[in-house]
């Protein structure tokens, strides 16, 4: 197993290559060519209906859920420099090695602790000890341990928005996934719970890499080591953050990024 | 404005309004139509049951002597014949509710079958009688039996599961579906760990609700050949089968003959003499309040399974 190296990103985790998504007839994803740094963040921004959600969910086969969905290309994932979407790849295997969180806040009508171990229990985890000593450890992860060790057997509808939304990363984290995809995940929270995330967020990709579609710009600059502009389904541009919003080397990035358009 | 332009405006709402004072009449009419007719008939149901319902009505054989005779065989048939129904169709409900829901590709076999599901649930029950008196009785030699009755009142409750289990599943947000399919669940995993618990709910409410009418269906019943008249009971596991004269097996009350409550209470209604008609009254009233009953644990279980989802 050989290193990936890119050479503006450098070792990478996982990368498109050459790839097209279909959506029945309609050709969502054209030749998308992006690299995604090995625990490193990664954003994804562009304006309504640019294909940056359907890129996510192409890196773990959502799409597979539906019918009339065709993937071509390449999602290559590393070390091991596997095509996570050819056919040969069970998406169930995908979606063990790189977990997801929504835009809103999904918990399952279960308990806080059920929440976070059904990740493990899916596994077919048994061993009491290790699924609460793993729930713990991705409470903490996702800095909600504190607020809620003392209720772990109440309801995960009983907590607010924001913590919710932990919940959800806690219970991405649970299965030590690769990467964790966020799609738009602060968009249906108030700006201090926003805040909170977007500190995990930073925290998080001490352990594993991140790949957040944002449709907050700000966002994007805050918390991101690069970021990837698409446009009507399109890769368009994708420089290290810093360089994309400062100089951006595209006219149409320019212009979305300066509020001209999107 | 003008003031005579104002009295106009509210001549006119005057007599719209009338219209909508005219509907508010006639819709309360016609809702109480049910309601009071429904009250009419429990009513004299009970003015002319209540005093027959003694404990001995309930211990006691059917008997030629209308004051001595009881409804004993008849509740223990009916307990069993709808422990039957429920345990047939409660898992062919679900598993057929489940694969058309979440298995079924979307083709237009599945439109099919979707369409004779529902068009089963308008098929009379007395047809139902006359498949099952072919299926059960006789091609699978079933018998006049409880078993043949529980499966062809299960056969009948079979729609009414399927779409109560349907309904509640596509009333799970995809959200949840997405969520557990992205932890890595195969289907059957999302199925039994979320969607099967979270429909629970609205899963128990179409069976019971299935039951309440099970359990007053008459047609079909007899066109199996339930009898009319029977002064025994089936042989629990546990009792001696006098038939036999030896301990009964675990489930061979289910090949027993039977009567059911409905059967029992039409039995009495086509005698002439007026005390049977009593006899009648009081049977007619444990089935009415059976059905209350059972219509009440169904919004008190759906109302208390629903508390904890909010969706």
């Amino acid at each position: 197993m050989t290193e990936h190296i890119h050479p503006e990103v450098g070792p990478l985790k996982a990368e498109t290559k050459a790839f097209n998504f279909f959506y029945g007839s309609n050709h969502a994803l054209k030749d998308i060519n992006l690299p995604v740094g090995d625990r490193k963040v990664t954003a994804l921004i562009g304006p309504s209906g640019c294909g940056k959600s359907t890129l996510l969910r192409s890196f773990n086969r959502m799409h597979d859920l539906y019918p009339g969905n065709r993937y071509e290309g390449g999602i290559m994932l590393y070390p091991d420099n596997v095509n996570m979407i050819s056919k040969g790849v069970d998406p169930i295997e995908v979606r063990m090695r790189v977990s997801m969180v929504f835009q809103k806040p999904n918990p399952f009508p279960k308990s806080i602790f059920e929440n976070v171990a059904y990740g493990l229990r899916v596994r077919g985890e048994k061993t009491k000890s290790l699924i609460e000593d793993k729930v713990e450890a991705a409470l903490r992860g996702a800095a909600l341990w504190n607020e809620v060790k003392d209720r772990l057997n109440d309801l995960a509808f009983n907590l607010s928005g924001g913590q919710q939304q932990r919940l959800c990363i806690a219970r991405a984290l649970a299965s030590d996934p690769e990467i964790i995809l966020f799609d738009e995940p602060t968009s249906a929270l108030d700006p201090i719970a926003t805040a909170s995330i977007e500190e995990l967020v930073a925290e998080l990709k001490e352990k594993v890499t991140i790949l957040i579609v944002t449709h907050n710009m700000q966002q994007a600059a805050r918390i991101s080591d690069y970021t990837a502009f698409m446009y009507l389904g399109e890769l368009i541009e994708f420089s290290p953050t810093d360089t994309l919003f400062v100089k951006p080397r595209q006219k149409q990035t320019e212009d979305y990024i300066t509020g001209r358009f999107g | 404005m003008h003031a005579t332009d104002i009295q106009t405006l509210r001549t006119l709402i005057a007599k719209h309004k009338r219209y909508d004072i005219l509907f508010g009449i006639i819709g309360l009419l016609a809702t109480l139509v049910g309601v009071i007719t429904l009250l009419a008939l429990f009513i004299d149901l009970v003015m002319g049951g209540y005093g027959r319902l003694t404990p001995e009505f309930f211990t006691n054989f059917p008997s030629r002597r209308a004051e001595e005779a009881g409804i004993l065989s008849a509740w223990v048939g009916t307990i069993l014949v709808m422990l039957v129904t429920v345990a047939a169709a409660v898992p062919m409900g679900i598993a057929g509710a489940v694969y058309l829901e979440e298995y079924a590709p979307k083709n237009w076999v599945t439109d099919l079958i979707e369409i004779n599901v529902t068009n089963l649930a308008g098929v009379p029950s007395i047809v139902y009688g006359l498949l099952a008196l072919g299926l059960f009785v006789y091609i699978l030699d079933f018998g006049q039996s409880i078993l043949s009755a529980g499966l062809t009142l299960a056969l009948l409750i079979l729609p009414v599961i399927i779409v109560a289990t349907r309904e509640s599943l596509r009333a799970i947000p995809v959200a949840i579906r997405e969520a557990a399919y992205a932890l890595g669940a195969t289907r059957w995993q999302m199925v039994s760990d979320h969607l099967i618990p979270y429909s629970m709910g609205g899963i128990l409410t179409g069976v019971i609700i299935g039951m309440a009418r099970a359990i007053g269906e008459t047609a079909p019943i007899i066109t199996i050949g339930a009898l009319t008249f029977i002064a025994f009971l089936p042989p629990l596991p546990g009792t001696i089968d006098p038939a036999r004269n030896m301990p009964a097996g675990p489930f061979d009350w289910l090949f027993s003959p039977f009567t059911v409550l409905p059967i029992q209470m039409f039995n009495w209604v086509s005698r002439p003499q007026a005390a049977f008609l009593e006899n009648a009254a009081a049977t007619g009233i444990v089935i009415i309040v059976a059905t209350l009953a059972m219509n009440a644990l169904a919004i008190w279980l759906r109302y208390r399974i629903r508390k904890n989802i909010k969706w």
